[in-house]
């Protein structure tokens, strides 16, 4: 709670005046069994009628304040509550923007989805309660208590005793269960890896004929569930029938003491059912009690998944310093080698690669070779051993919106967002106008599909980018890179879903550009970097060719083996 | 709001599992009704032993001891009885819920995938886990608080007329007042509810998709704009979830001051009516914890209410999913193949997943045993749909298409799919050992079998360098491996079970040409005297098969040998070429 507890500081009047009215609509609470003591007492004990209007007049007032504090408590605590919650999920929201690549890839995007959605609704929740009832019942507790004390020293004594005990039964089931629970939620996890996984694969089950395998694995799993949730659920279902039998209990200690007081004088009727009315009040107050520390461990366990987030050092360390190379578009690898976080194997070893500006390079090599890993070095989304220069200047010296600026990424995943094709397209460079836009998509290949959109450039992307086609997001992302007008263009496998003549006017279309950018090109396909300026190929991280396509194939065995591959054997000879 | 004949119809759904725990519920009720009987006794007793105490020395101790035993042994048994009762509940709900749960999941190997595929899969997951868990808690919480209210409801007023009907009116007068409030309140915070639920689901798509994008975001620098974006809806959300989570909390307050007025008018008319000597004090102790007990449960029953409205709310959605019309089950007298020869007769095919986009049309094709079949053509032609209708997974709306000449509609699904091995471009994994993955079609295979599938698709040497060789653990869909490394499992689970017809849909996709090189020698190998249907989008895949179909919006516009299509200078050629088309080839 520690990183939480700040974006509480805000809310500090809140905080002290939601608990302190609700102690006063609680100090209320405890008076009505002495007022209805002395109506037993006085009122009936001296037939006074007037008496017990008055002081039903009285219970009423009581009452009525009650609601009052009750009321400003409530809006207090839910003021608190809600505002705690909104600050701290921006405060997460923020910090995710500061996030490096490398520790966005280590939590993943479905863990901080439920941190930011159904944690923070458990925390909001427990906040709330707390700010109520964490106060209010251990003082309606122990305020009977006080109370019974001043009605009868012998007779509070039963209540000093009865008190830790019910704590102990309380606070017992409570230790026994809460990791059981958590149990449950594993399992409950495994049904739900179940479910999706049956969904993905439906293809492939059908096609093994699989079916009724996966009905009974599942069967397994669900009734693994099922019976630890009988099982937690009958300890803890002991909870309400143990402080019920306790109670009563001391209320028979109560009567029996209270009887042999009352027949010494010491006490007199109506005291005896003031002191069994207390006894009432602890009970559903414990009841209260037992739900409320509850519902507060579950939020602290959502608080703890939430302040994990915050821990995550933030991002890329800036630069003392940070002074931009020139926009030109050169960039150089100097014996760069990387390491995913976590990762065994490097993902890049010894890479060497001078890039002059208006170049083109190709980057070629199996699956897993890592030409990804070598691109995303460039925009510096990860941090690499050596040094990668931009302009001249190293990448960790620049600040880090200005490099990223110079440089327009076509991701490997075409990902685009709701909104409008326009707005989309606006990602790249947001003051871009209208013939601008036109411009990238005319090169993209994307201008046809797009004019015949209704609406045009103000045709909707639904989530996703998911009313449009493989090949047609892939366009959408990288129009969008050229409208950025960047000194440095990737595009990585980037054309993977467009058929073979739409790739190659799209890559004539970027050799032409007007502002002659440097261009990275990955591609599986070698056709495509037949006219790369320098092509470097790849194997397991490893550079084992750089050159133009004429002298790797006659240079560099794994280049001619992977053309051989795609264009046939007499292709290279 | 428009359906509460749905949620009737829901009810009749929920009561008819629940019945199928008869037994418990009545144990349930049974035991409801003896806890509650003890719980309202007890004032009963104590009031009793409180009318033996007068004053000083006019204690009757003999009667207060009998009393007191007597209410510590009703004590012990309402304690017991109540636990009885909430674990005959807790069996009760977590079973209908299972078997909720079950039914749902086995639905889904009913479903045709036209529906399966129009559908998220994380929606149908929420149903199925989500929802029903929702349910689970609405239906346990109805359980217990439901019976034991009534009850307590019904004892306490039965109570209190043969203690005093007078004071009993009283009581009943007031009731109407604290439904009314909570009520009133209870309809506002509905809709206040529903304002914060659309701003959080407004709040959780936006996340859903700047999450997932996160890397873009910051590649294009565009960190400011999403947090302005965010602030907003984190303030609309903020204002609404205020609203409702004040309003909602107001009720408590609002009935426990009902409660007080309930508890102060017995407190007023049981004094006086002890006044002129119609009751006694222990009676009117008794009185005042009735008019306690006898309104908490109002209190319950109206959150008990709101809990189930949203219970039901899901129930329906499960519901909804059970009520999905299955595919239709193969029919009685349905042929079992046997192992097929492999001749498949495409006849004027026509089929679309939308009817306003026609997709296939007048689609023949006669496909001779053991003949090898390629499938080209640009993104969206219709190519992966040809093996969908090929296994089965959609029915043709016109046309037909036959195995070894039978009507696939007239062969049992079973043995349909029995004949055919597939991989897809999808690559998909169970959670489980790698030997459990290659053996998925056969899990009695041996070691040998597997390790042999293994080296057939070259995964065997990937394999063997994993921590623990065959035995290592995959996480969710394959893990840590790589997409190239998952097609190989895929095309090893193939391998395995040597059907004798072949679907092979972009399998070679994500792995590098010179690994695919190797893998093609394989799969000639297995594909030797086995009908074949490949789709590919390299050519470099296509060019030994028998037939080339080349599609073009659903059609096919040219068929024949690799040579012949080329030398025919069409529409093949042309996609053939055009990796060349702008720097010219090498000689």
């Amino acid at each position: 709670m520690k990183k939480l507890l700040p974006y509480l500081r805000a809310y500090r009047k809140e905080c002290v005046l939601g608990p302190l009215f609700k102690l006063l609509e609680a100090s209320f609470d405890l008076l009505v069994p002495l007022v209805m003591a002395s109506v037993i007492d006085v009122g009936i004990g001296r037939n006074d009628r007037a008496y017990i209007l008055q002081m039903c007049g009285v219970l009423i007032l009581l009452g009525a304040v009650g609601l009052v504090c009750a009321l400003v408590a409530q809006y207090f605590a839910a003021k608190a509550a809600v505002g705690f919650t909104a600050n701290v999920r921006r405060a997460v929201f923020v910090h995710l923007q500061t996030l490096s690549f490398a520790a966005l890839d280590e939590a993943g995007p479905s863990t901080l989805m439920t941190r930011l959605t159904s944690d923070m609704n458990q925390v909001q929740n427990g906040v709330n309660l707390a700010l109520r009832l964490l106060l209010r019942s251990p003082l309606v507790v122990f305020g009977s208590m006080v109370m019974a004390f001043t009605i009868d020293l012998h007779a509070a004594l039963v209540f000093v005793a009865i008190i830790p005990l019910l704590g102990a039964v309380v606070c017992g089931v409570m230790l026994w269960t809460l990791p059981r629970y958590r149990q449950v939620q594993s399992r409950l996890d495994k049904v739900l890896g179940a479910v999706r996984e049956n969904l993905a694969g439906v293809r492939v089950i059908r096609a093994f004929g699989r079916e009724n395998a996966e009905i009974r694995a599942f069967h397994g799993l669900n009734q693994d569930l099922t019976s630890l949730q009988i099982f937690v659920g009958r300890v803890s279902a002991l909870m309400n029938p143990a402080t019920f039998v306790l109670i009563n209990l001391a209320t028979l200690v109560l009567l029996w003491v209270g009887a042999i007081r009352v027949d010494t004088g010491r006490l007199t009727q109506g005291q005896v059912v003031a002191l069994i009315n207390y006894m009432a009040q602890i009970l559903t107050e414990l009841v209260k009690l037992a739900n409320l520390i509850l519902n507060i461990s579950r939020a602290l366990a959502c608080a703890g998944r939430v302040q994990r987030v915050l821990e995550i050092p933030s991002g890329m360390p800036q630069p003392a310093a940070p002074c931009p190379g020139a926009a030109d578009g050169s960039v150089e690898f100097d014996n760069v080698s990387f390491t995913y976080p976590g990762a065994g194997a490097p993902s890049l070893t010894g890479i060497r690669l001078r890039v002059r500006p208006g170049e083109t390079v190709g980057v070629i090599g199996g699956t897993g070779s890592g030409k990804s890993t070598l691109v995303s070095l460039i925009p510096r989304f990860y941090d690499a051993q050596g040094v990668v220069r931009v302009g001249g200047q190293d990448v960790r010296q620049w600040p880090l919106e200005a490099l990223r600026a110079a440089v327009g990424v076509v991701p490997q995943q075409a990902q685009l967002f709701t909104g409008t094709v326009r707005e989309n397209l606006l990602w790249g460079q947001e003051t871009a106008t209208d013939a601008d836009l036109w411009a990238a998509l005319t090169a993209a290949q994307a201008k046809d599909f797009v004019e015949q959109l209704p609406g045009g450039l103000d045709a909707p992307v639904a989530q996703g980018g998911r009313n449009f086609s493989g090949g047609q997001r892939q366009r959408l992302t990288v129009a969008r890179a050229l409208v950025r007008k960047s000194p440095i263009l990737i595009l990585d496998d980037s054309m993977s879903a467009l058929d073979l003549a739409t790739e190659a006017a799209l890559r004539r279309a970027i050799a032409a550009l007007p502002h002659h950018p440097t261009v990275f090109l990955i591609s599986q396909r070698a056709a495509s970097l037949l006219s790369a300026d320098q092509i470097l190929v790849l194997e397991d991280g490893v550079p084992v060719g750089l050159g133009r396509h004429q002298d790797l194939l006659a240079g560099c065995p794994v280049y001619r083996e992977i053309y051989r591959s795609q264009f046939g054997e007499e292709a290279v000879s | 709001m428009s359906a509460p004949k749905a949620r009737r119809g829901t009810l009749g759904k929920v009561l008819r599992y629940v019945l199928r725990h008869a037994p418990l519920m009545l144990a349930s009720v049974l035991f409801a009704a003896v806890s509650v009987a003890c719980t309202l006794s007890i004032p009963i007793l104590t009031g009793q032993a409180v009318d033996c105490i007068l004053g000083p020395a006019q204690v009757d101790f003999p009667r207060v001891l009998r009393l007191l035993l007597l209410i510590a042994a009703i004590a012990g048994l309402g304690g017991f009885s109540q636990w009885l009762m909430n674990d005959c509940n807790n069996r009760a709900a977590y079973r209908v819920v299972r078997d909720v749960r079950r039914d749902a999941f086995e639905k889904l190997a009913t479903l045709p995938l036209s529906f399966l595929d129009s559908r998220p899969s994380g929606e149908i997951v929420s149903r199925i886990i989500a929802d029903v868990d929702q349910f689970a808690d609405g239906l346990l919480m109805g359980f217990t608080q439901l019976f034991t209210g009534v009850l307590t409801i019904l004892g306490t007023l039965l109570f209190m007329l043969s203690v005093h009907p007078l004071i009993t009116l009283v009581v009943v007068l007031v009731t109407p007042v604290s439904l009314f409030v909570a009520g009133f309140i209870a309809k506002r915070t509905y809709d206040l509810f529903r304002v914060q639920s659309a701003a959080r689901g407004e709040q959780t798509a936006f996340l859903e998709e700047m999450l997932s994008g996160q890397k873009v975001v910051q590649a294009f620098g565009r960190t400011a704009q999403t947090q302005q974006r965010f602030d907003a809806l984190n303030e609309t959300l903020r204002g609404a979830s205020l609203r409702a989570t004040f309003f909602s909390s107001i009720t408590n307050p609002s009935t426990r001051f009902v409660n007080s007025l309930v508890y102060t008018g017995v407190g007023i008319v049981g004094a006086l009516t002890v006044l002129s000597g119609g009751l006694t004090v222990g009676q009117l102790s008794a009185f005042l914890s009735y008019a306690n007990q006898y309104t908490k449960p109002f209190n319950e029953i109206s959150g008990v209410m709101t809990e189930l409205q949203n219970a039901l709310a899901c129930a329906d959605r499960v519901f909804d999913l059970l009520a999905q019309s299955p595919e239709p089950p193969d029919a009685p007298d349905a042929l079992d193949l046997g192992r097929a020869a492999g001749r498949v007769d495409v006849t004027d095919v026509a089929f679309s997943y939308r009817p306003d986009r026609p997709l296939l049309r007048d689609f023949s094709l006669q496909v001779p045993p053991g003949s090898r079949v390629a499938l080209v053509g640009p993104t969206g032609c219709g190519k992966t749909t040809v093996i969908n209708l090929l296994m089965r997974f959609y029915d043709v709306q016109s046309g037909s298409i036959a195995l070894d000449g039978a009507d696939l509609r007239r062969i049992r699904r079973r043995s349909l799919r029995d004949n055919y091995g597939m991989v897809l471009q999808e690559t998909w994994l169970k959670a489980g050992t790698v030997a459990e993955n290659i053996a998925y079609g056969d899990p009695a295979a041996t070691r040998e079998q597997i390790v042999a599938a293994a080296k057939a698709a070259h995964a065997h040497s990937f394999i063997t360098r994993l921590p623990q060789g065959y035995d290592t653990f995959l996480g969710e869909d394959g893990g840590s491996l790589s997409q190239g490394q998952k097609q190989l499992l895929c095309i090893a689970r193939v391998m395995l079970r040597l059907p004798p017809m072949l679907i092979l849909d972009e399998a070679t996709s994500s792995i590098d040409t010179r690994t695919e090189m190797r893998i093609q020698r394989a799969f000639a190998r297995l594909m030797q005297g086995r009908t074949c249907f490949i789709v590919a989008h390299r050519l470099s895949t296509v060019r030994d098969a028998d037939t080339i179909l080349v599609m073009r919006d659903g059609q096919i516009v040219e068929q024949g040998r690799h040579e012949e299509l080329l030398a025919r200078g069409g529409f093949y050629a042309q996609i053939y070429n055009s990796p060349f088309a702008d720097p010219p080839p090498p000689d």
